[in-house]
């Protein structure tokens, strides 16, 4: 080892050992939980079991799981759909003009997530925004009840993640050459042909960034579904806090947590070998 | 050989360094003179920029002695050697002024203040900088830059200043001028200067002795003249200057044979009766009007100005010759593609080689 | 050309479509926090009576309080560890993917998984919880955000100028202070502003971490407890407040980034 490495490395060591002690360890002594049996009261009892997971799998769980799955992909989906031409018109604007709209659509990201939440529970109440401003257009039937519902669930993750989403399709857009553009249509491909040819394809890996984020975020959400969902309404990360705050049941939380870690390693993997094969810039020199 | 008697203040002895299992500095030893221009010449990847980083003590070698005025530096912290190194990049520092970045190098030294601006202001004078002493980098042109740099780095008064392909980042009109300007500096401060580059012109131009590297070895090492007149092989030949490639053999009668023709030439102790190859700059070919000459057709004219480059195709080489000619003369009739033309080659000016 | 205005006029349109959504409901909220009555209902005059009766409520000064403490020694931490972290990073001759994955998790984790995790060790270890764990935790996707902010940074720094400064006859240290730190300076500073707006505004890990009672309660838990149970109009007010300093930093931290990558 070069003495330029070891400098480096010891650089690199006291947050190496916070993230080591505050994160990986608890990561593993969670993990280590999964397989133990719950105490009586409370706690855990060392006894090796498999069945944490197996619950997981048990038909009232797998519903849980299987709504977060369709919430998640769900908002990605929608997320991805307004996030591109968005991205898209940024990078039509002025040249001077795209730093300061960037900014001003990732803001909100930056700022409170609780209070972005809230904001739409004012508007989607039933004496909320959205129903009076019907009721001023003439509406006079039952107010909605548009709040506590999948849609508000999903309304709220994509308004949440929706900057960020942005933010990855925008930076590789941005980083499109724009004379590959120029040689399709030199070429005499049409400005649509062009997009679904080169485009979409160059820009891919900006989408996949964006969507594992937003589908990562998503899935092990707690706030959004505790805020917008109501009380009974429930994602993979409620049922996580529940065991741990209100059922007490250590064991099983960690395998669901567990559950949602493998998700979001999997996704990243996935993100990692899909972007490496578009875009093919993996080998990149480092500086010198 | 021009015959300097002065004593080298900068020897290399038998430096070898190795990246991973890539070669890159194979074994090189090199004795440069005080007040000496020189200049370490060779495509890229050829090892010249690892051995200046060996110097500047940047990179440690893996075997090997470098020594300053006889003193072993080898293993000496890059700040504990009294050299400076003039960067490929200018490596200027962004957040100080220009002033600032004169004087950082002597505040290292730990010299008194009133020392310290007296000197910053001298050296704004000679390079000419001093209505630019409050600018930051940023505000600068790349020919300011380049001259901030150079500063910075003759402030130290080094023994030896390195310059990593100084004119590299400049355009063509500014690098002819910075060419002559760096040589002017250097004869005035009296300090020894070993310049990188990859490019021939500038180290024909500018350096009082040129070595000639490729893959980690030295492959020539003389004046311009010698190494331009006197190639040692035939990529040292290529490398430099335009040339002209003739394979054929040397037969048992001494003589060059290619394409029918024979060529008496030095043959400097190489084989008979073997192959060889004949190299011959362009402007070592004449036309001949009296019809003795080789026989061959102009398939291609370029128009440089003062000359033309004629390529003509002959019975010695299947690649055209290069021939250059005077733009206005009585060669000009035959500077027109298609005409028949009769080449003489100086024989006392080509060089043989046998791989 | 027809073709051209028509991409125009629909790049403005979904400009304008997708800011109106990302900017109406915060507006909707600043806006309600004048409202005289304070209900969405209907405007009944400007008022600045629910900032008043904020001033006055005493757990959410206290909250506040807490809040600022937890945020200010989360990120001084946050700040050196990532710093150095980039750095170490950055000059490294060649990438190590387990550490390139170390230092990008804490930004992916999902942040329940994470607080579990923590509540679960500090339980383990018999640890009294309280604003000590919280920033304990608060430190660990903090450093993350520093650490990426600084290598942004350090990507289009010239290390030559380092080598520049040893030439010229700095030690490594000297180089450190007068050369590596003052050019990275504003991009650790940029690093340490996102850190805090970030620290002040988590909320399910500080709410695992912060152990029982109301003795460290945050801002964001105080927000969640207001949501939850009873929605007053104070609420509207606060949130405006933390909306205005976050966005008030974050700009600053924006500035400072911009004026260093133009230099």
């Amino acid at each position: 080892m070069s003495s330029q490495t070891a400098r480096s490395n010891l650089m690199a060591l006291p947050a190496i050992a916070w993230l080591g002690l505050f994160m990986i360890v608890p990561c593993l002594i969670v993990f280590a939980y999964a397989f133990l049996t719950r105490g009586l009261y409370g706690g855990v009892e060392y006894t090796l079991t498999a069945e944490n997971f197996l619950r997981v799998i048990d038909p009232l769980y797998a519903q849980i799981f299987l709504t977060s799955v369709r919430i998640a992909g769900l908002a990605t989906l929608f997320a991805i759909l307004i996030a591109y031409p968005a991205a898209y018109a940024i990078c039509l604007a002025p040249k001077r003009l795209q730093p300061i709209l960037l900014f001003f659509a990732v803001l909100p990201f930056w700022s409170n997530y609780l209070i972005r939440t809230y904001a739409w529970i004012v508007l989607l109440n039933r004496e909320g925004l959205i129903n009076n401003a019907l009721r001023w257009f003439g509406y006079d039937g039952e107010p909605l009840s548009l709040l506590y519902s999948e849609g508000a669930v999903i309304v709220g993750l994509v308004y949440n993640y929706l900057p960020f989403v942005i933010l990855a399709i925008y930076s590789s857009l941005s980083r499109l050459n724009g004379e590959l553009i120029e040689a399709s249509r030199d070429l005499g491909a049409s400005r649509v042909r062009t997009f679904w040819r080169v485009t979409l394809p160059l820009t891919m890996p900006g989408v996949a960034a964006g969507g594992v984020f937003i589908f990562v975020l998503s899935i092990g959400n707690f706030v959004t579904p505790a805020l917008l969902g109501g009380g009974r309404f429930q994602m993979i990360g409620n049922l996580v806090y529940d065991q741990f705050l209100t059922a007490n049941d250590w064991p099983f939380g960690a395998a669901l947590g567990m559950v949602l870690i493998a998700v979001m390693i999997a996704l990243l993997l996935l993100q990692a070998r899909a972007s490496a094969r578009f875009s093919g810039e993996t080998a990149e020199a480092r500086h010198g | 050989m021009n015959e300097r008697m002065s004593k080298p203040v900068l020897s290399v002895d038998m430096v070898v360094k190795h990246f991973g299992k890539t070669i890159a500095v194979n074994g090189i030893s090199l004795d440069i003179r005080e007040n000496e221009f020189f200049a370490l010449l060779g495509p890229s990847g050829c090892g010249k920029t690892t051995l200046l980083r060996m110097i500047a003590g940047f990179e440690a070698p893996d075997s090997g002695v470098i020594r300053l005025d006889e003193r072993d530096i080898t293993r000496d912290a890059p700040e504990k050697r009294p050299l400076n190194l003039m960067f490929q990049s200018y490596a200027l520092f962004p957040h100080m002024t220009v002033w600032q970045n004169l004087a950082y190098g002597l505040e290292m030294e730990g010299l008194p203040r009133g020392e310290i601006a007296t000197r910053v202001d001298d050296m704004l004078t000679t390079t000419d900088l001093t209505a630019l002493a409050g600018r930051k980098p940023a505000e600068l042109s790349g020919g300011q830059k380049q001259r901030v740099a150079l500063a910075r780095a003759l402030i130290k008064r080094p023994k030896v200043l390195l310059l990593d392909e100084p004119l590299g980042a400049l355009d063509k009109k500014l690098r002819e001028k910075m060419q002559l300007e760096l040589k002017r500096l250097q004869s005035e401060v009296g300090i020894t200067f070993i310049i990188v580059t990859h490019d021939q012109e500038e180290a024909l131009v500018m350096a009082d002795r040129i070595a000639v590297l490729r893959d980690g070895n030295i492959l020539q090492c003389g004046t311009p003249q010698e190494i331009y007149e006197q190639p040692a092989n035939r990529f040292v030949a290529g490398f430099i200057g335009m040339m002209n490639f003739i394979d054929g053999e040397i037969g048992t009668d001494a003589l060059f044979r290619a394409g029918g023709q024979a060529l008496a030439c030095d043959l400097h102790g190489l084989k008979r009766n073997a192959p060889a190859v004949l190299a011959v700059r362009p402007e070592n070919i004449r036309l001949v009007s009296d019809g003795t000459g080789i026989a061959g057709t102009v398939v291609d004219v370029a128009y440089h100005g003062l000359d033309r480059q004629l390529y003509v195709k002959t019975a010695l080489s299947p690649a055209p010759l290069q021939v250059r000619v005077a733009a206005a003369g009585p060669e000009e009739a035959a500077a027109r593609t298609g005409a028949s033309v009769s080449l003489g080659l100086n024989a006392a000016a080509c060089r043989l080689f046998q791989e | 050309m027809a073709d051209a205005l028509l991409i125009k006029l629909t790049g403005r349109t979904i400009l304008v479509l997708v800011f109106g959504f990302l900017y109406l409901p915060i507006a909707v909220l600043v806006l309600l926090s004048f409202n005289e009555s304070g209900l969405p209902t209907s405007w009944s005059g400007f008022s600045l009576r629910w900032y008043v009766s904020l001033a006055g409520n005493s757990d959410i000064l206290h909250a506040a309080w807490n809040t600022l403490v937890v945020a200010v020694v989360a990120t001084l931490i946050a700040t050196v560890l990532g710093t150095m972290l980039a750095i170490g990073m950055e000059t490294r001759k060649r990438r190590s993917t387990p550490l390139e994955a170390l230092a990008f998790s804490p930004m992916v984790i999902p942040d329940i998984v994470l607080a579990v995790a923590l509540l679960t060790l500090f339980s383990r270890l018999n640890v009294t919880m309280g604003l000590h764990t919280i920033i304990i935790s608060h430190v660990i996707f903090d450093l993350a955000f520093v650490c990426s902010v600084v290598r942004a940074r350090l990507k289009n720094f010239d290390f030559s100028i380092v080598e520049a400064s040893r030439d010229l006859g700095a030690s490594s240290f000297t180089t450190f202070w007068r050369v590596t730190f003052p050019v990275l300076l504003p991009a650790i500073v940029a690093g340490a502003l996102l850190a805090f707006t970030l620290s002040v505004d988590e909320f399910i890990i500080a709410f695992f971490t912060a152990g029982a009672g109301r003795a460290s309660i945050t801002l964001p838990m105080q927000i969640y407890s207001m949501i939850r149970f009873g929605v007053t109009p104070e609420i509207n007010a606060l949130a405006t407040l933390v909306m205005g300093v976050s966005a008030t930093v974050l700009l600053i931290s924006q500035w400072l980034n911009k004026e260093q990558m133009t230099r």
